[in-house]
């Protein structure tokens, strides 16, 4: 086995574009379910509408890159006013069942072949990234460390993770806040907060829509770094991922969906890689496991790390344990 | 005994000496003029009161079938400790959750300080000086104590989204707010307690914290479900003693208890419901010897002997 290889396609996971997208994702699940206690299951709906408003907004009509980002920001906080009006006044429970089921609707809406003219049925958009590339200051592969990388692929993860290291910051200027202690404080009692004069209904709008924001930059990163949008890419996995790594980080931390991502992502890239060298290398015989089976096994092995996780490590990496001794719920 | 500044009953309470009834209902000048204010208000359930900080009329709310609360007039003195009692399933926490805005009345009607309340969401109802506390102690068990308290202030600028982000435009308020939630902590003895988690406090503690909180919204009335409830005998009197500090400093309270003994310790006025209704009011002595009142407590057979109807129901059975 090709110890070197493993190692090689690992490390640049750790950097990759998949960690950026996800842990934006779920920097703003950090904010809706970590700090505020919001069970939003539809994350993969505010990143599909920031992309698709992009997408469409520069492939279908023609107009120009920025607008679209405007309008994928626009699409993001109006999916969360109209997610949140009839739902944040009910018990958390209602927010979780009606996010899931508008971001399959919203996901199909997008793959509908009445609408494949706008927004491309199941193949989905391409062609919407020049403005994005026009600005590439890389003109050759770019070394950053041990890593190299193609000039388009070194400036998507140049503005990905300045993006990331943009919405921790936020994060944690509006954290240590007045405003963040009363998202926390309804996470822990609704009705403790109102009795003390909050109006508890428009802080929780406030925290949907900015984590929809910053999912919309999930969307925007993760259309770019393709160069094309699908809307199966926007399945409820991609929540699911996003909650997986937000609790292997480190839910109410600022930089627990970080480390979660950047974990998350080395380890499902070096358990794919090694064990499809164990496989080729014979380690493992061929009637055990074939080569197309190695994408569902390390799932299976990246959800047993995840319960044994829970079992022994239940605040995350970076979480507080006393914090989360007093679960009252 | 009238004669006592404000100031000593505390010092005489802290010698630590268990004080009897008549000592604890030490006289002040507020107390007094609470007691004052109450000499010409007839003894009968709805009756007016000479200056209602809180007026209530027509007052319904159904759960289905069942009429929790039904209460044709209730008024509020201002400036008295009123205590709100009543049997298991009378409608007390049910009219307070109407009154502040955490339920929604049927019918009715209530002004608080001359303001319409009915129908007012919770959060203007505490923003608006009428703050209550809950059955069930509700502290912030992830945020520390501090933090707790800090959360009690209103119009706090950094609580603004856009402000949040630049702590330059609410650091000195937030310095401001800190002060005075030390100060009250201070009173309330859990300054020692300062920087841990909520939810690490003992039950009695829990309930200090939650009135404390509630004082950082600097109300006008105070309304306390049940603030006995849990508390172990050694922080009673220390509770006691805030609730009457509350009157002293010039606030209105409101409570709902079922410890008889500190009804009538600390109640200037009491306020008796019964399945919905308000059936008596007046001073604790007058009110806890009403015929009305056992009766609701007790039954109004309870005078007859249980052995009797014992024996003739097996009677009955054998036949």
């Amino acid at each position: 086995m090709d110890w070197g290889f493993i190692f090689d396609v690992s490390a640049r996971s750790l950097v990759g574009q998949e960690a950026i997208v996800y842990a934006l994702a779920a920097i703003g699940l950090n904010v809706q379910f970590g700090y505020t206690g919001l069970l939003n299951f539809g994350q993969a709906a505010f990143a599909a509408v920031a992309g698709y408003g992009l997408a469409t907004t520069v492939a279908t009509f023609g107009l120009p890159f920025w607008l679209g980002i405007l309008i994928g920001f626009a699409g993001a906080a109006l999916l969360a006013l109209l997610l949140g009006i009839p739902t944040l006044r009910l018990r958390a429970d209602y927010l979780a069942i009606v996010t899931i089921a508008a971001s399959e609707i919203i996901r199909l809406t997008f793959r509908s072949s009445t609408l494949r003219d706008t927004f491309g049925g199941s193949n989905g958009l391409t062609g919407f990234t020049n403005s994005f590339f026009d600005l590439n200051p890389y003109e050759e592969p770019m070394g950053f460390g041990p890593w190299t990388f193609g000039s388009r692929e070194a400036w998507v993860l140049t503005v990905g993770w300045v993006l990331v290291l943009f919405a921790c910051l936020i994060v944690w200027a509006l954290m240590r806040s007045p405003w963040g202690r009363v998202l926390k404080a309804i996470r822990e009692d609704e009705d403790a907060v109102r009795s003390v004069g909050k109006n508890v209904y428009f802080y929780k709008m406030q925290s949907l829509a900015i984590g929809g924001l910053i999912g919309a930059l999930a969307g925007f990163m993760f259309s770019i770094a393709n160069a094309a949008i699908q809307p199966d890419l926007y399945q409820p996995t991609f929540t699911f991922f996003a909650y997986t790594i937000l609790i292997l980080g480190g839910a109410a931390r600022v930089f627990g969906p970080v480390v979660g991502a950047i974990i998350f992502w080395f380890v499902l890239q070096f358990l794919a890689t090694l064990i499809e060298s164990g496989v080729r290398a014979d380690i493992f015989p061929f009637s055990l496991m074939t080569t197309t089976q190695v994408g569902p096994v390390r799932f299976m092995l990246v959800g047993i790390i995840l319960i044994l996780l829970l079992v022994f490590r239940p605040q995350g990496i970076f979480g507080n344990r006393k914090e989360l001794v007093f679960d009252v719920r | 005994m009238s004669a006592e500044s404000p100031d000593e009953p505390a010092t005489r309470l802290d010698a630590g000496k268990a004080p009897a009834i008549d000592e604890v209902q030490l006289r002040t000048p507020t107390r007094d003029a609470a007691l004052a204010a109450f000499a010409t208000v007839p003894h009968e359930a709805g009756t007016s009161k000479p200056d209602a900080i809180l007026t209530a009329d027509g007052v319904v709310r159904r759960f289905g079938g069942l009429v929790a609360v039904d209460v044709d007039h209730l008024e509020v003195q201002r400036g008295s400790i009123t205590a709100l009692i009543g049997p298991n399933g009378a409608g007390k926490t049910t009219l307070f959750n109407v009154l502040t805005g955490f339920d929604r009345a049927d019918h009715g009607d209530w002004t608080f300080d001359g303001r319409r309340l009915a129908g007012v969401p919770a959060y203007r109802v505490a923003r608006g000086g009428m703050v209550r506390t809950f059955q069930l102690t509700k502290a912030l068990s992830r945020l520390t104590v501090i933090e707790n308290m800090r959360l009690g202030a209103t119009g706090q600028r950094g609580e603004r989204i856009w402000r949040a982000m630049f702590s330059w435009l609410w650091r000195n308020q937030e310095d401001e707010i800190t002060q005075r939630a030390e100060e009250l902590l201070a009173r309330f003895k859990l300054d020692h307690m300062r920087d841990e988690y909520a939810g690490s406090l003992s039950g009695g503690q829990r309930k200090l914290l939650e009135m404390a909180r509630a004082l950082m919204v600097q109300p006008d009335i105070v309304m306390l479900d049940e603030p006995m409830a849990g508390v172990n005998p050694a922080l009673t009197q220390s509770l006691l003693r805030h609730v009457r500090d509350l009157r002293e400093q010039g606030m209105t309270v409101l409570f709902v208890e079922h410890d008889m003994d500190m009804v009538r310790d600390i109640s200037d006025w009491v306020i008796v419901m019964g399945q919905g209704k308000i059936i008596a009011e007046g001073p604790p002595q007058s009110v806890m010897a009403d015929p009305k009142v056992i009766d609701a407590y007790l039954g109004a057979h309870h005078d007859e002997s249980l052995t009797e109807k014992k024996v003739a129901a097996e009677r009955d059975q054998e036949v």
